[in-house]
């Protein structure tokens, strides 16, 4: 079945783009939030909601679909922007996010939004339940992907290692989980809080299918998630995205604690005006 | 109760004739003479999967000692093996229930509530997941000590907005319990007695209803209200007290949440009697608190007594005296109740 994406001229550099327009938008609403994340994050949600994922704007529960799951809730308002831009949720409640009665909430939860499957944010539990989703899709014989977005952060929630062990124990090659690995959380590099290098022969010897990639290089992205749906291994897989937080707005990325931003009123108009401008060229 | 030795005071040899096995998983709370059923979970199970292809088993290395083997022998490929991995046993059955099966997860008690909670309470709960937690092992039922005795359980999971929590009583119950939350589409934590279970309450015309209370005797002088495998104990010491002409009444509360305030209410406004509260499960949160904080906001006020588990780590040791020892046993709740009658 092919992709919804690939209906549309617009490039993925286009969709990525926009996703970090969007939330920048958001951004602004609430003064601050896990803005960088999104920024990061956007080139691999453009590739994942524009040229791998299946699913229907209009029906986020179609059978039909692709699962996506969000285990990193925080990054609510990345995922936010991308169904925006995927048209799954109104451009016009943008200003909502965060706010009472918003379907929009700061960290994701299933019941407020559609097209958010899971409600993540308690760290370390989107890949099990995304086992047990890959099991459930197999015995209904679906074709369909269960794709599980989590962080490097997240990789310190043992509950994380005990599912990618499961994964591979049944064998579930419906199941593929996209690591966002930007190097930073609550307390600083994550690389410094508890290392979880070297990730690749780890994901490896849990005996996952696995690539790692430049997560801001949508050709390399693409072609991982290809390489993902298409492999014939029996195996679950897994795509280490590395991504620069806040790529796109150079200010932004050189602040040096950028976990949660804070930004200066004055400053998302900056930002917006540096990712236009670098868009036009 | 006596003072705990140091493990530095050697123990004096134990006679032959008088050792008491610790008999921990297996421990039968079958008393002489009591008619048991084998695998009264399993069984029913068993009976519900032919009907509802919906259902799959899933534990955590722990098929032989929920009763669950009977069901993966039986349906093997419709029973999930997660190894001893109880977080990702308990958010896979949450997968499984967001694509539309029902999941009955087994593990022991201690388990689901301590290493599993935070996976129950998002994964689940949350959004009222269609998923059957099945816990062996609950409150006081091995003598393994606190890493297996799960005397806290009912209080964590009545704390979870959209759990209902149940704890049948004998193998009839269990069976009958089985197929009401099978029906019956939400989140549920059920504590289970496995293996040869006693069947008790089939001989007083009883039957299970999800979320009520049932009579399951009438008495004048005391009623106890009670829970799980203690209502098996106080039926046994409401026929003692008989003979002391002392007329017992039993209100059986297998479902703990929700509770049936109604019937509750009503029986415990009745004049003249002392009010029991018995509870395989600590003094804190369990049955005994939820049954008198909905008798204060009512202004109902009998004399009120509790038999629960003390706020305390458990000893380990041989399951009958550690019941005597707590005040579980018949023996037990007997003398207790004749003290207080007698105040």
């Amino acid at each position: 079945m092919p992709g919804h994406q690939q209906f549309s001229n617009v490039s993925l550099e286009e969709r990525a783009y926009r996703i970090r327009r969007y939330a920048l938008r958001m951004g602004e609403v609430q003064g601050q939030g896990y803005i960088a994340q999104a920024l990061g994050f956007a080139d691999v949600l453009a590739v994942l909601y524009f040229h791998a994922a299946t699913y229907k704007p209009e029906d986020p529960e179609w059978e039909g679909r692709d699962r996506i799951y969000l285990s990193i809730g925080h990054y609510a308002i990345a995922l936010y922007a991308a169904m925006i831009e995927a048209g799954i949720l109104p451009e016009n409640e943008l200003e909502t996010y965060g706010g009472d009665g918003s379907r929009m909430p700061m960290s994701g939860m299933a019941a407020y939004t559609p097209g958010m499957e899971i409600t993540g944010g308690s760290l370390g539990q989107g890949l099990g339940i995304a086992v047990g989703t890959a099991l459930g899709l197999r015995r209904k014989d679906s074709q369909r992907f269960v794709y599980n977005l989590l962080s490097d952060g997240e990789l310190g929630e043992g509950s994380t290692w005990e599912a990618a062990m499961s994964a591979a124990h049944h064998k579930l090659s419906n199941l593929i989980a996209v690591v966002d690995f930007n190097n930073q959380q609550a307390d600083g590099p994550s690389q410094e809080m508890l290392c979880s290098e070297p990730l690749t022969s780890k994901w490896e010897a849990f005996g996952w299918h696995t690539q790692r990639v430049d997560g801001n290089n949508i050709a390399a992205v693409a072609e991982a998630f290809d390489k993902a749906r298409s492999c014939e291994d029996d195996k679950p897989r897994v795509i280490i995205c590395d991504t620069k937080m806040a790529k796109g707005v150079p200010f932004l990325e050189q602040r040096d604690r950028n976990h949660f931003l804070r930004v200066e009123a004055d400053e998302w108009e900056k930002a917006i005006e540096i990712l236009d401008g670098a868009q036009a060229k | 109760m006596t003072a705990r030795l140091s493990k530095y005071d050697p123990r004096p040899p134990v006679p032959k004739g008088q050792r008491l096995k610790t008999s921990a998983m297996i421990a039968s709370l079958a008393d002489e003479g009591m008619r048991t059923l084998a695998a009264p979970f399993g069984q029913a199970l068993n009976k519900l999967a032919e009907s509802n292809d919906k259902i799959v088993g899933i534990t955590a290395d722990l098929a032989k000692y929920t009763d669950i083997h009977v069901f993966r022998d039986k349906y093997p490929d419709r029973f999930y093996q997660m190894g001893m991995a109880e977080q990702v046993m308990i958010s896979a059955a949450a997968g499984l229930a967001r694509e539309g099966f029902t999941p009955f997860a087994t593990t022991y008690a201690v388990f689901a509530s301590r290493r599993a909670y935070d996976f129950i309470c998002m994964a689940i709960a949350e959004e009222a997941l269609d998923v059957k937690i099945v816990c062996a092992l609950p409150g006081l039922t091995t003598g393994y000590g606190p890493s297996h005795q799960a005397t806290e359980d009912i209080a964590i999971f009545r704390g979870l907005p959209n759990m209902t929590v149940v704890d049948p009583c004998c193998a009839t119950d269990i069976m009958q319990a089985t197929r009401a939350i099978a029906d019956y589409k939400g989140p549920v934590y059920m504590r289970l007695l496995r293996g040869n279970v006693p069947d008790v309450l089939s001989e007083y015309g009883y039957e299970f209803e999800l979320g009520k209370a049932k009579i399951v005797r009438d008495g004048a002088d005391v009623l106890f209200i009670s829970t799980g495998l203690m209502t098996m104990r106080v039926l046994e010491v409401s026929k003692k007290l008989a003979s002391d002409r002392i007329d017992c009444g039993v209100l059986h509360v297998p479902t703990v949440k929700p509770l049936d305030v109604e019937t509750i209410r009503r029986e415990a406004a009745r004049e003249g009697r002392l009010v029991v509260v018995a509870e395989n499960h600590t003094t804190v949160g369990g049955l005994g608190e939820a049954v008198a904080g909905e008798l204060m906001r009512n202004g109902i006020f009998p004399r009120f007594r509790q038999i629960a588990l003390p706020d305390a780590f458990l000893d380990a040791g041989a399951l009958p005296t550690l019941h005597d020892r707590y005040g579980l046993s018949v023996k037990a709740v007997l003398r207790q109740v004749k003290d207080w009658l007698g105040e």
